[in-house]
């Protein structure tokens, strides 16, 4: 059926002049374009924290060879054909030892976001709800906070023997306080919510209002706060292993890596580039990733930010 | 007022308590035998028992804490396990350099970050905010060691402007003192101008569009007098709270800029402890920076009040 015209309508009624379009012509962009235009640093971060990702799950089939073998003949090589990122003082090849340095960065990292988020959880909703705990646990995660979290990791490591996993515990808990105290402050501030009231008035038990009502609201900041820590934890990682203290010699971390080439910094200063290099662009991907969700999932601090 | 400062002085005291009894506890809840493990892989039995002696560790946990904190209120950490020297001896040895680090690159930051910040939030949206916040998410990225390397390849062994590496004491003169300091200072100083620059931007915005502002400039004011006088005076309390908190930044940066640039201060103290597993070193200095730590973020609590007279609690 066509547009009624003039001719079709009965006299004394009039057509209305046609509406100029007040809205720009704007395709709402979908997919993953459209993603990528909406959020680019959580495409970039995102697409870059794959990337590592692919490299340490794949690690063996990347035209590596064993990164602990030794072959004293080629010592300090620099980079070749035969050895991408050349050879350390041990003679093992640097590439191989940075792309398998990408396992124990990685598991450091993401192992320490989820340990810290899980056990801050817990300790924020239970102080959140309990009052006579929030005291005493306020109190310590304050002494807690308070103490420069490397030196507390530095700390737990010179009384444990070297291992990926003592790492992991020595960097998650100067942590731990970081995550209760903001999931403390949401629950705070959710507690005194009309529908927090309601579910009270109307009976729900406090397991449930925690579970139902103040659980989901806690995850986009802790989700931000995880993705911040994670960053964190592998520069840590990587500090305690530059100054003795990480991940064994033997494990090949980009931490060790660097230790390793530290005494030779000045002329052969490859050693330490291309594990530093891996190491930043992984903690500028978390980074980018944290800046770009803190933005998607809370819209109000991205125009503070 | 008084009473305000009264009340927040006396509640650094719990604060302080947990810190202690947190450094003090370490030694008894980790797992395994922190004598064996400081004694090391070769250590003969007589050895493990004799720095489990040292350590207190033959005693109970709450005899031993009050006998510790008893010593630590007179001012004693503990003797070293390697060199048998007291660890406020070998600390006062290394104070200076460190405080010197420290305080340098404090006074560096904050004159680059502050201005950063201030021209990011006032340049909101245009290419150099934009190049300011991507320098700020770099050095949050980039780790510390990483930007001392490259500075010191770049000025020290291209360039021959700066010394590579050591440290010159103030009292050799203060020019010798300062070139040496200047790429450990911007080394460390970089995640803190970052934090520092980031925070100061955000609370900038905020200020800016605040009605005072398009009074001041209604009237007359220059762009500025508005941005360091109006506004600037007004964002302070979120900018100096950082800078508060970021010395806890400073402090583990410091430990690996000092390894970097072999400057024998806290840090390389803190390094040889690990090599040596020197367990009351690592005690006394964690207990040392934290105490700093709080005294100075009191200092700033105490600031506050000076800055901006509608907090008064």
């Amino acid at each position: 059926m066509s547009a009624p015209t003039a001719s079709d309508l009965p006299p004394g009624v009039a057509v209305a002049p046609e509406m100029p379009t007040l809205w720009p012509d704007v395709r709402l962009q979908t997919g993953i374009a459209g993603f990528v235009r909406r959020h680019p640093t959580v495409a970039v971060g995102g697409l870059l924290l794959l990337m590592m990702l692919m490299l340490a799950v794949f690690a063996p089939y990347l035209g590596t060879v064993d990164p602990t073998a030794l072959a004293t003949a080629r010592r300090t090589r620099p980079p070749s054909v035969d050895n991408w990122f050349g050879t350390d003082m041990l003679g093992r090849d640097i590439y191989s030892r940075v792309v398998y340095g990408a396992r124990v960065s990685l598991t450091v990292g993401i192992s320490v976001a989820t340990f810290a988020s899980i056990v801050g959880l817990a300790i924020g909703l239970f102080s959140g709800f309990v009052r006579l705990a929030d005291a005493i646990l306020s109190r310590v995660m304050d002494g807690l906070m308070s103490i420069p979290p490397i030196l507390l990791a530095v700390a737990l490591m010179a009384l444990t023997r070297g291992s990926v996993s003592n790492v992991i515990i020595a960097i998650t808990i100067p942590e731990i306080p970081r995550v209760s105290r903001l999931v403390r402050g949401v629950v705070l501030s959710l507690r005194e919510q009309p529908y927090v009231h309601a579910a009270v008035a109307s009976g729900t038990r406090t397991p449930m209002i925690m579970l139902r009502h103040i659980l989901p609201n806690t995850l986009a900041p802790m989700t931000v706060q995880a993705t911040y820590i994670c960053a964190s934890a592998m520069i840590v990682e990587a500090i305690l292993s530059f100054i003795g203290a990480g991940t064994p010699p033997i494990i090949p971390s980009w931490g060790n890596i660097m230790a390793e080439g530290r005494a030779l910094w000045q002329v052969k200063p490859f050693i330490i580039f291309f594990p530093a290099a891996f190491l930043s662009v992984s903690v500028l991907a978390v980074n980018l990733l944290g800046d770009g969700l803190r933005d998607a999932l809370d819209p109000r601090m991205a125009k503070g930010l | 007022m008084f009473a305000y400062v009264v009340r927040r002085i006396i509640a650094t005291i719990p604060v302080m308590a947990v810190v202690a009894l947190v450094v003090f506890s370490l030694l008894y809840i980790t797992p395994g035998d922190p004598a064996a493990i400081i004694a090391g892989e070769q250590a003969s039995p007589a050895d493990i028992e004799r720095i489990r002696a040292s350590l207190g560790l033959d005693q109970p946990f709450l005899v031993r804490f009050g006998e510790w904190v008893w010593q630590l209120l007179h001012g004693d950490l503990g003797t070293s396990i390697f060199t048998n020297l007291p660890v406020t001896t070998m600390i006062a040895q290394r104070f200076e350099p460190t405080l010197s680090l420290m305080a340098v690159t404090l006074c560096l930051s904050i004159a680059v970050a502050v201005p950063m910040g201030v021209v990011a939030a006032w340049k909101a949206g245009t290419f150099i905010d934009r190049l300011i916040m991507a320098f700020a998410v770099f050095g949050f990225s980039v780790p510390v060691f990483v930007i001392g390397y490259l500075l010191a390849y770049v000025f020290s062994l291209e360039f021959e402007w700066l010394p590579v590496q050591g440290y010159t004491p103030l009292s050799q003169g203060v020019g010798p003192w300062f070139e040496n300091l200047i790429l450990p200072a911007v080394t460390l100083g970089c995640v803190y101008v970052a934090l520092i620059a980031r925070i100061t931007r955000a609370t900038m915005l905020e200020v800016l569009q605040q009605d005072y502002i398009r009074t001041a400039r209604a009237k007359g004011v220059g762009q500025h007098d508005i941005l360091y006088i109006h506004a600037l005076k007004n964002a302070s309390v979120p900018i100096v709270t950082v800078i508060g908190i970021g010395i806890a930044l400073l402090i583990g940066g410091a430990v690996v800029t000092e390894s970097v640039f072999a400057i024998p201060g806290l840090g390389r103290l803190t390094v040889d402890a690990i090599l040596r597993r020197d367990y009351p070193i690592i005690q006394g200095l964690v207990l040392l920076f934290s105490f700093l730590y709080v005294l100075i973020n009191l200092a700033i609590d105490l600031v506050y009040t000076l800055l901006d007279p509608r907090i008064r609690y």
